[in-house]
């Protein structure tokens, strides 16, 4: 392992090393429970400062895998760690936020050590899905993310928690395990679990019939839907999103923020890591259903979002539709749209995080999450009302802020790959915009109705500390966009010159899909 | 090839060496009996307990010094080889554990009698025959040794019904497997003019298919699937585990399913030969699908633990049974590797279970450990991490267990198996699930009798210490695994 490797190896478990003190420290006494609470905040701050070291160190304008640790493993397995252009940015995500997180449960009370131990494990956890470069290390990180959020839901959620829990985690492993039948057919196809391997070999894709059915990109086509069926549900797609608005609901606040800033990046993550690249055929053939997929996603969750009561409800409806423009960029398969991706996912996970963090501000005053018990906050609360305002401007997507490039390029790759799909999408951009400032106006303004607000305060320091870096961030890649697209653009670039070397043309001209002749020209030979 | 070679020299000998661990079981278990018989207190019962702990441990030793290499004794019928060398270390062991825990509730209920230990011993004596068979006979000697014991330790509780009851019916049953397993063996011998596996595999090879071999082969695999409790024959475990004394229950769900399991492997993979793959690889993955989807559907409405542990070993038989259908080398180590973690994860769940106690009284309701984390952290904790465990998450070793069988499967081909077994995982996962809720997230019932005996927080902690550390390299497992699978190369 050389020292870079090492640099690598020490974010990624410094903070299940964190966690394991404090299970073992324990939290009795109010003393214990500060120092438990410094203690965590220390090791993911110092995660961060590393993971900023790392991100100096990277290298964006090469291509290929960086600060690699390469060791064997169990069961003819590699430990392969690595990042490339499109990873580092979900490391330096997760390690970001997770200092916010924990700032945010800084009033939790209930077993403290636990809940904060609870969420240090899933930190590495997080950053292990970003850095694997093993098939089944990816794997594991990926499921095993689902045991600490399974029991932060279920111990320190609200009052369905125990339902939230179970769908969450049922819904997850159904999606999973599919996929792990698919590495498997995948190791045992190719002799290899290495991505980086992996991404240079060229599955089967010649068409076979299965029960009279015909499978047109053949193995391909049931690899990508086995990994589908594990992203979509992580992502989350409609139809099968709706686990995301009970675990939105019933999670503590930083449960939601971890849900919602990073462990949706997960699935698309997923798709630009899988599914793009590796299955290159089947993703052209099925661009018009995901595109499909995403479009209802980003119409009819803003439709259901409008409906909403419980405001962490609208914002989880709204996740999903985001989450759409995701989906809807990835399978457009070219630069704008992949970039695009990437910068909503990420501009996503600022803004969704602190419209949850948000909405804990109010929730721990007023321990109700109903839209209709606010009103007029604007009168109590002026900063909490402008903070509010710029997550609510930058989740329509006002130019200026960071949530207009990621939906602006996402739609111009659509356009160039579908235009109906591109114009359909817009429409959600409008709907999004109509939920969104809705909200603003029946919370914030208006008159105070309900008594118990008369005596409500401003957010308080430790709250301002918290949102803060949100709040500039979203500004600063609003503005200086490229500054964060110049670090993944090689990365896509050259994903999307393997992709389209695969399918056998370029991108301008796979707009019809299933073409024929497209599907032909890739079809020849698996493996070199 | 070397092989053949050794294999040559030592058929038509005795060669009592390679039988050695047997031998020790044997003649130390005969005279633990005589120590018993003269000293017929409790004292002198503990004493018994303790030899035969140490004798277990010691017959363990032995069989791990005797190396890997495949040697035959008694004329071929038996064989000592690396699976059942691997087999033996764990049964060995795994029973020396249940007695080490079955001591607290055997001096509680008056039980501490020295035919106990004798007859575990026995049981592990038969056990361990049953996994160097290398022929029909020498199978159903070592077979109905264990059975004999098993069903006497059911009904070790003369004064309760529902033990009487549970060793009744496990006893007509099992005579019944038997008698089928008999059925089937006297088909093959008339087709194969002999009871050895060699033998019976050269006339699989030469590929002409006696229509007596295949009935032979189907009623064999039907007794044995009894022994192994894999669904449809599965209704007599839950009765079982439920009636028989909780040490007994804890004995039946760890040693014998590995003998019964690495039994099955000998008689498809040696037994039958991999010519045969295709006769009987249809039957083993029905039965491992009725397994799985019985094992995961029935557990759910189960509101008693050991009840609910019965349909849960019936589920995970199931899942190695997955592995075992592809019948090449990955699934035997699929299978050694399964019923490895599967063992050790078992012990440690009993563990607690014999510890659930309140005011003197067993507990086995599920809803007795309500709220357990408050009570008890580290319990808690453990067994949080055996349940995820046995639902097969990552990156538990019970996880690993499952990527071995699933990988044996996709390699023979078998993807509509593991469609199904995603499905059953999926619905299992959802009762461990249940458990980890009700220890972790519900409030406190009333706390258990304390305090807990060392040697359950030891069992309870290594268990959860293995399941957690698997990930590291295996801990040694899978690399034996893969030294004894070796043999079934091809």
């Amino acid at each position: 392992m050389n020292s870079e490797g090492f640099l690598l190896n020490l974010i990624l478990w410094l903070p299940l090393f964190g966690g394991l003190v404090l299970l073992w420290m324990g939290g009795g006494r109010e003393a214990e429970r500060m120092a438990a609470r410094r203690w965590s905040l220390g090791i993911t701050v110092v995660t961060f400062l590393l993971s900023l070291v790392l991100f100096l160190g990277f290298e964006p304008t090469a291509t290929g895998f960086q600060f690699v640790t390469d060791i064997d493993w169990l069961a003819g397995l590699k430990y392969k760690l690595g990042v490339d252009g499109i990873s580092i940015l979900f490391v330096l995500l997760t390690t970001g936020i997770m200092p916010l997180v924990i700032l945010a449960s800084w009033d939790v009370d209930k077993r403290v050590a636990q809940y904060l131990a609870a969420f240090l494990i899933l930190e590495t956890l997080m950053i292990g899905v970003f850095v694997s470069l093993d098939l089944f290390l990816f794997y594991l990180f990926f499921e095993a993310g689902l045991i600490p959020m399974f029991i932060i839901i279920g111990v320190w959620g609200g009052g369905r928690r125990v339902y939230a829990s179970f769908k969450f985690f049922l819904y997850t492993l159904l999606g999973s395990i599919l996929m792990l039948i698919a590495m498997l057919w995948m190791a045992n196809h190719t002799g290899t679990t290495d991505i980086e391997a992996l991404l240079d070999w060229r599955f089967p894709s010649e068409p076979f019939e299965v029960m009279g059915i015909e499978i047109t990109a053949g193995a391909q086509t049931l690899l990508w839907f086995a990994f589908f069926a594990s992203f979509a549900v992580k992502m989350p797609m409609w139809p099968v999103h709706t686990w995301l608005p009970d675990a939105h609901v019933e999670a503590p606040t930083a449960g939601s923020v971890v849900l919602a800033a990073i462990l949706l990046k997960l699935g698309g993550y997923g798709f630009l890591r899988f599914n793009l690249p590796m299955f290159p055929v089947a993703s052209d053939q099925l661009a018009t259903f995901v595109f499909a997929l995403s479009v209802i996603a980003i119409v009819y969750t803003s439709l259901v979002a409008l409906m909403q009561e419980d405001m962490k409800k609208l914002i989880a409806y709204s996740s999903v539709a985001h989450m759409g423009f995701v989906t809807m960029g990835i399978f457009a398969a070219n630069q704008q749209g992949v970039d695009g991706a990437i910068f909503q996912m990420i501009s996503h996970g600022f803004i969704s995080g602190a419209l949850f963090l948000s909405v804990g501000v109010i929730y721990d005053r007023m321990h109700t999450r109903e839209i209709a018990a606010y009103g007029g906050l604007v009168t109590r609360m002026p900063v909490y009302a402008t903070v509010f305002l710029l997550f609510t401007m930058a989740n329509v997507g006002l130019p200026g802020t960071s949530g207009f490039v990621g939906e602006f390029l996402t739609m111009m790759g659509a356009f160039k790959a579908n235009t109906f799909i591109a114009f359909v999408a817009a429409t959600g951009v409008i709907l999004s915009a109509g939920y969104a400032l809705w909200l603003y106006r029946r919370v914030v303004f208006g008159v105070v109705t309900n008594p118990a607000l008369e005596k409500i305060e401003d957010m308080t320091t430790r709250e301002i500390v918290t949102i803060a870096p949100l709040v500039v961030a979203t500004l600063y890649f609003g503005i200086d966009a490229s500054a964060m697209i110049d670090v993944f653009s090689p990365a896509v670039s050259d994903l999307l010159q393997n992709y389209h070397a695969a399918v056998g043309a370029p991108a301008d001209l796979l707009i019809q899909p299933g073409g024929g002749a497209v599907v032909e020209s890739a079809a020849s030979g698996s493996g070199h | 090839m070397e092989n053949d070679a050794v294999i040559a020299f030592n058929e038509g000998s005795l060669n009592l060496l390679a039988a050695a661990p047997e031998a020790v079981l044997a003649i130390g278990s005969l005279a633990l009996l005589m120590i018993g018989v003269f000293r017929q207190n409790v004292a002198g019962a503990q004493l018994v307990h303790w030899l035969t702990v140490g004798l277990l441990c010691f017959a363990g030793i032995v069989a791990y010094v005797g190396g890997v290499d495949t040697q035959y004794a008694f004329n071929g019928v038996f064989v000592s080889d690396g699976v059942s060398r691997f087999a033996k270390l764990f049964i060995f062991f795994g029973t020396a554990v249940t007695l080490i825990l079955s001591r607290a509730y055997l001096l509680r209920a008056n039980l501490m009698i020295f035919e106990f230990p004798v007859l575990v011993a026995l049981a592990a004596l038969g056990m361990s025959m049953m996994v160097s068979s290398a022929d029909l006979i020498a199978l159903y000697m070592g077979l109905e040794l264990q059975s004999l014991s098993l069903y006497v330790l059911a009904s070790f509780r003369r004064d309760s019904v529902r033990s009487t009851e549970a060793g009744l019916k496990y006893f007509v049953l099992g005579a019944l497997s038997s008698g089928l397993l008999l059925f089937g063996m006297s088909f093959v011998y008339g087709a194969a003019v002999s009871t050895e596996f060699t033998r019976i595999a050269e006339v699989m090879a030469l590929g002409e298919r006696n229509v007596g071999m295949v009935i032979g082969l189907a009623f064999i695999l039907a007794g044995l699937a009894f022994k192994i409790s894999a669904a449809p024959f599965h209704m007599w475990t839950p009765d079982v585990y439920e009636g028989a004394p909780t040490p007994v229950t804890a004995f039946f769900a760890t040693a014998p399913k590995m003998a019964a399991a690495v039994l099955m492997v000998r008689v498809l993979y040696d037994g039958f030969g991999p010519e045969a793959i295709p006769d009987w690889q249809q039957i083993v993955a029905f039965l491992a699908a009725a397994s799985m989807l019985v094992g995961s559907i029935a557990a759910i409405g189960q509101t008693d633990i050991k009840r609910l542990m019965a349909y849960s070993s019936i589920g995970h038989m199931g899942f190695a049974l997955v592995g075992m259908a592809a019948g090449t080398e990955a699934g035997a180590r699929s299978v050694l590797v399964y019923l490895a973690i599967y063992m050790i994860m078992n012990l440690g769940v009993f563990a607690y279970i014999l510890t659930m106690r309140r005011n003197g009284m067993a507990m086995t309701k599920i809803g007795d450990l309500a709220g357990l984390w408050q009570r008890d952290g580290f319990s808690a904790l453990c067994l949080t991490i055996l349940m995820f465990s046995l639902a097969g998450i990552p990156p538990l070793a019970g996880f690993w267990a499952k990527f071995y069988t699933f990988g044996a499967a996709v390699e023979a081909g078998l993807i509509w198996l593991l469609v199904i077994a995603t499905v059953a995982a999926v619905i299992s996962a959802f009762y461990y699930l249940r458990l980890i809720k009700i220890m972790v997230f519900d409030e406190a019932a009333d706390e258990f009798d304390s305090p807990m005996g060392g040697e359950f927080r030891i069992v309870l902690g290594v268990s959860a210490a293995v399941m957690l550390f698997f990930v590291v390299g295996g801990l040694g497992i899978t690399g034996m695994a893969e030294n004894a699978a070796m043999i079934y190369a091809r």
